[in-house]
């Protein structure tokens, strides 16, 4: 589903991405963990265009992403993305705010695209806030709004982009259920961006572990947490697991 | 004080005041029944041109904020070129630019020209208004909506302007206000609005203080009644 070979990336001259080799097939479910810098989310945002890379070739679902691609549209109609601050938006209710991709983008009739909305709402357990705007909510609430949001588009990939790093402790449990339960309904491919290593250990198929811009490691969860071949991925799970 | 001085430096000249005269210049009644008077009908013709007017800035305003966000390197530098011509020409130049150069070129009549000339000038800093108001909007929502599909087109138009509304109204009423005033300037070209009017009673009937000062009181109420009238649309667009 996802394909980078050699991809490059700079900032003027800050290189955040170096060399990156990676792959995600058909309905595997990824943990990319890391540092903060590391280049993990500059990574994720490549795979729907948010960020363009500047060397190397990138195929997602079968269409290439580059700089100024016209496929781009149709490559995020099949890429959903669930991002750290939400991105909801605030003056549209919560229902608008899963309706409108559906409806404008894939030209679905009103009622099709509220009926399903409101399915999504029941699978991430707020169907009763449909009708408030999203400062209304709070964080959890309004993360799985996004998710929902996402969700509606019924894209076949899904990347998330440190969903629970912007939530209070007390929310990050209810947004990681939900996204442990969409990773449990299977068939959907997931990349995640994430330091929350319990949800890695219950759901991943695979760990990306990313240093500096360059993928460190790449193992099954089980090695991953057990044994790390690398130092500095040691270190690593020694500082966010120690807690 | 300074109402109660300018009074009573106008009677130590010995200044006829003659308020009784003003009132028939905004209606009369008469046998022959109700009639609008010449600044009554001035007030319309005002209006009139702001509005036409305004109607123009916008649109112009809204096209090149657009262009100068745009990643069209040429709609970029068209967009900053109008701009800075615009807005580093006093409006005056630009009236007699349009009137007597554009005028005759494109065949435009005085009250054309001065339309033109008005929306053109207050385009250039409407645009800045629409520019500074989309910029408010948090990148998120760029990037919350472009990674559902949507086109820059729809980005703009579901996403990004119902939410710059709220930023742009203050300043749009500001530019609108501005627009009235600046309206004025079109009697240099003779066009028979407001201010026109008021030199023309003044020139047949001598009395400068008292027109000027009807003249004065009846931007300030037009003005005010927009302020007030767009405060309570700006409430419905305040966020809750």
């Amino acid at each position: 589903m996802i394909e980078a070979s050699n991809l490059d990336k700079f900032y003027g001259k800050f290189q955040a991405l170096k060399n990156i080799n990676f792959s995600v097939a058909q309905g595997e479910r990824v943990v990319i963990c890391g540092p903060s810098g590391s280049g993990k989310s500059t990574l994720i945002r490549c795979f729907n265009g948010l960020e363009n890379h500047n060397a190397g070739k990138l195929v997602v679902d079968g269409i290439e992403v580059y700089e100024g691609s016209r496929d781009i549209r149709k490559l995020r109609q099949e890429v959903g993305m669930v991002f750290q601050q939400f991105n909801l938006f605030p003056h549209l209710t919560v229902l608008e705010n899963l309706t409108i991709g559906p409806i404008r983008v894939r030209k679905k009739s009103q009622q099709e695209a509220e009926a399903n909305a409101r399915t999504y709402l029941e699978r991430v357990h707020i169907p009763e806030q449909a009708d408030k705007y999203p400062s209304q909510l709070s964080g959890g609430q309004q993360q799985r709004v996004a998710i929902a949001r996402s969700l509606c588009m019924e894209t076949r990939i899904m990347l998330f982009d440190e969903p629970t790093s912007a939530l209070d402790p007390e929310m990050i449990n209810e947004v990681l259920e939900v996204m442990v339960d969409l990773a449990e309904g299977g068939g959907m491919t997931m990349v995640c961006v994430t330091h929350e290593m319990g949800f890695a250990r219950k759901v991943a198929d695979k760990m990306v572990f990313m240093d500096e811009g360059e993928i460190i490691e790449t193992a099954p969860p089980e090695r991953f947490f057990t044994a790390p071949e690398t130092e500095r991925c040691q270190e690593f799970l020694q500082q966010i697991l120690v807690h | 004080m300074i109402i109660m001085s300018a009074y009573n430096g106008a009677q130590a000249m010995g200044y006829n005041w003659q308020w009784y005269r003003v009132p028939k210049y905004f209606y009369t009644l008469t046998d022959e029944g109700f009639q609008w008077g010449e600044i009554a009908i001035g007030i319309v013709k005002t209006i009139e041109i702001s509005s036409l007017a305004f109607l123009l800035a916008v649109l112009l305003g809204i096209t090149v904020a657009l262009l100068r966000l745009s990643t069209l390197l040429v709609g970029r530098a068209l967009a900053i070129g109008f701009l800075e011509i615009v807005r580093n020409t006093p409006l005056l130049v630009l009236l007699y630019l349009f009137y007597y150069v554009l005028g005759p070129i494109f065949d435009l009549d005085r009250y054309a020209a001065s339309v033109l000339c008005l929306g053109v000038y207050h385009g250039a800093m409407v645009s800045e208004i629409f520019r500074a108001g989309i910029n408010a909007v948090p990148t998120g929502q760029w990037e919350g909506a472009e990674s559902i599909g949507m086109s820059t087109p729809q980005v703009y138009r579901f996403i990004i302007l119902p939410q710059s509304v709220r930023f742009m109204l203050p300043p749009l009423t500001g530019e609108a206000v501005n627009m009235i005033k600046s309206s004025a300037i079109v009697s240099v070209v003779a066009v028979a609005e407001l201010t026109t009017i008021g030199r023309n009673i003044i020139s047949d009937t001598y009395m400068s203080f008292e027109i000027w000062f009807t003249i004065a009181v009846v931007y300030l109420v037009v003005t005010l009644i927009l302020s007030i009238g767009i405060s309570f649309v700006e409430r419905r667009y305040a966020v809750s």
